[in-house]
């Protein structure tokens, strides 16, 4: 009898207790839920803005924006076509040289590097990883272009001047700024980023299947080849749009080099911009017309990078359940 | 299948290949490094923390970016990272099985490696405009949107690899929910959570783009976020385009250490994450 009246009492005692602890409970997932729902706020606020920011130029120039290559600021006749074009071609120009180079850095890591390296090495890389944009953007405005600038102009443009299509791409005169030079420097930007998300896809591989192919008297390119990149492959693809999302992107890597022309010409080695470039460069003087152009530039990257980084998050995703089952 | 001898010389081809990339992509990296180091470390000097932006041909230094630089980032990192833990606890605490917590994480997967000029223009609408002026308050909201994701993602994942167990066994004798993340899944992921955090004053303190529309830059020595704000990448990107060489040598001396900031953090981080790891 005094057992349950204890309990009572002690029931009584706790209800205070108990109260507060649900009611702290409650507010405390609410603040966490709050937050988490932020996240969705600053995308719909990112898209929202740059919607907005972008009707006026629509009204104006409809959809031919995309297809224009007019920048006249005293006209007010503002195109996309060669922000686009730009920001494309030196894209392009980054995979086909970063690609490549990055997914022979991972070979190496993870198949011929001694292993008292590949941990340095591996930190290494991804430490460059992490270096700010504007460094390689300086390097190649200083050191880059300079060095580029005379190769083209004695070698390149020599070389392919008889040669149709070739001579349109490498025409001269070269002047280091262009797409050529900013394309490079995205490339050794993205480099050390495809590197390291590749060694890291390479590394899922389970060692039984490679070794199993060493032990049929498989060569390295063999395993590489017919075990590694198959069973990786959406991986390495997933990685590879990563890396093309943020060259897409990039702004300060090519600000520097790109040479800020919206003249519209086919040579690389011609100054030209990209979307990213002509944003940081006319964004001081912008009001009006071209402040509301620049907000439809950064609309149409938006939605470019968008789709880029969700097929490589999809294809990601499909990996990682591929290497949980 | 090809013969024996056509099988080696093509992986001898291959393997060649290989180490030629790694030559070249880590020459390349070397290179920039090197040159960033001696062009750094040649303009460095007292002045450079004393003074602050010159006029051409005249003695000066990064004062004032490096204070910008440094209350920009502290400020974006105050507000980003709480917001960050909590809705990264959230998503991996409360819920972890929740449809929305799948769209929230590929949102902030996007979030994380958008273009960050794309966030300097979102700023500039949502701050700049309604203020009626540059500030170093947008700049530190621009800085705190890319901090967010970064913590977010970190904060979700260190926790997600707190074992059921811990939470199960706090819950066992009674102790709340609420109680149970602060006091167990935190401890347990704090050295993964500080982590980001620092990862994420790594990535702010070289970001360039969205501070040039939002805390645009002030040659003189300024405390106040409600004005016009200079920080070093600003800096940088003003005097590396200059014709001064005084002005380009200042533009690599403030490169250095933006990247010697960058390098320092990331291998603090790294080492906090690795000790973790070797003590289970």
């Amino acid at each position: 009898m005094a057992d349950i009246m204890m309990t009572d009492r002690l029931a009584a005692e706790r209800a205070p207790a108990l109260k507060r602890f649900a009611r702290g409970d409650a507010i405390f997932r609410w603040i966490t839920r709050l937050a988490a729902y932020f996240v969705l706020l600053v995308l719909g606020g990112i898209i929202f803005t740059l919607v907005e920011g972008s009707i006026p130029t629509f009204q104006k120039f409809g959809l031919g924006f995309f297809v224009s290559d007019a920048w006249n600021p005293v006209k007010g006749e503002y195109g996309a076509f060669v922000a686009i074009y730009g920001t494309l071609v030196t894209s392009i120009i980054a995979m086909l040289i970063a690609v490549p180079v990055g997914v022979g850095v991972a070979i190496f890591l993870t198949e011929l590097c001694p292993l008292n390296l590949r941990r340095p090495i591996g930190v290494a890389i991804e430490l460059l990883a992490g270096i700010p944009s504007i460094i390689y953007g300086m390097w190649g405005f200083f050191v880059l272009r300079p060095i580029l600038q005379d190769f083209e102009q004695n070698y390149l443009v020599p070389a392919f001047q008889d040669i149709p299509v070739l001579n349109t791409l490498f025409a001269g005169p070269a002047s280091g700024y262009g797409m050529l030079t900013a394309g490079i420097i995205l490339a050794i930007m993205i480099l050390p980023f495809i590197a390291a998300v590749t060694r890291d896809v390479f590394m899922t591989v389970p060692p039984v299947l490679k070794e199993a192919a060493y032990g049929i008297g498989c060569t390295t390119k063999e395993v590489v080849t017919k075990v590694v990149l198959p069973f990786s492959r959406v991986g390495v693809l997933g990685g590879i749009m990563l890396a093309l999302g943020r060259a897409l992107g990039e702004t300060m890597a090519v600000t520097f080099v790109v040479g800020n022309s919206h003249r519209f010409s086919a040579s690389l080695l011609q100054p030209s911009t990209t979307i990213s470039a002509s944003i940081a460069s006319e964004f001081g003087e912008a009001k009006d017309e071209l402040l509301s152009t620049l907000f439809t530039l950064g609309l149409m990257l938006f939605v470019i990078t968008f789709i880029v980084l969700a097929i490589a998050r999809l294809m990601l995703m499909q990996m990682n359940k591929r290497a949980g089952s | 299948m090809a013969s024996i001898t056509a099988r080696k010389n093509s992986d001898l081809v291959f393997r060649f290949l290989c180490y030629a990339a790694t030559a070249m992509g880590l020459g390349a990296l070397i290179l920039i490094l090197f040159k960033l180091f001696y062009e750094g470390f040649s303009g460095l000097g007292i002045n450079v923390f004393t003074m602050t932006t010159p006029a051409p041909l005249s003695q000066g230094g990064l004062l004032n970016a490096i204070v910008g630089s440094l209350i920009m980032t502290a400020l974006a990192t105050v507000v980003g990272t709480p917001l960050g833990i909590l809705a990264g606890t959230y998503m991996a605490e409360y819920g972890r099985h929740d449809k929305v917590t799948q769209v929230i994480r590929f949102v902030n997967d996007i979030l994380l490696s958008a273009p960050s000029i794309v966030v300097g223009l979102f700023i500039y609408e949502l701050v700049v405009r309604p203020m009626g002026g540059f500030s170093g308050f947008a700049g530190a909201c621009a800085l705190a949107i890319i901090v967010l994701p970064v913590v977010v993602r970190t904060t979700e994942d260190m926790l997600l690899l707190v074992p059921d167990q811990l939470r199960e066994a706090a819950s066992a004798i009674g102790a709340p929910r609420s109680f149970v993340i602060r006091t167990i899944a935190y401890r347990a992921a704090r050295a993964g959570i500080v982590t980001g955090v620092l990862l994420a004053v790594a990535r702010i303190s070289g970001e360039t783009a969205p501070l040039l529309f939002t805390a645009l830059g002030n040659d003189n020595l300024k405390f106040s976020i409600f004005g016009e704000l200079e920080s070093l990448p600003t800096s940088i990107n003003k005097f590396a385009g200059s014709a001064y060489p005084d002005l380009n040598s200042l533009a690599w001396t403030g490169a250095l250490l933006v990247t010697a900031a960058v390098l320092i953090l990331s291998i603090v981080a790294r080492t906090l994450t690795s000790v973790k790891k070797s003590s289970p």
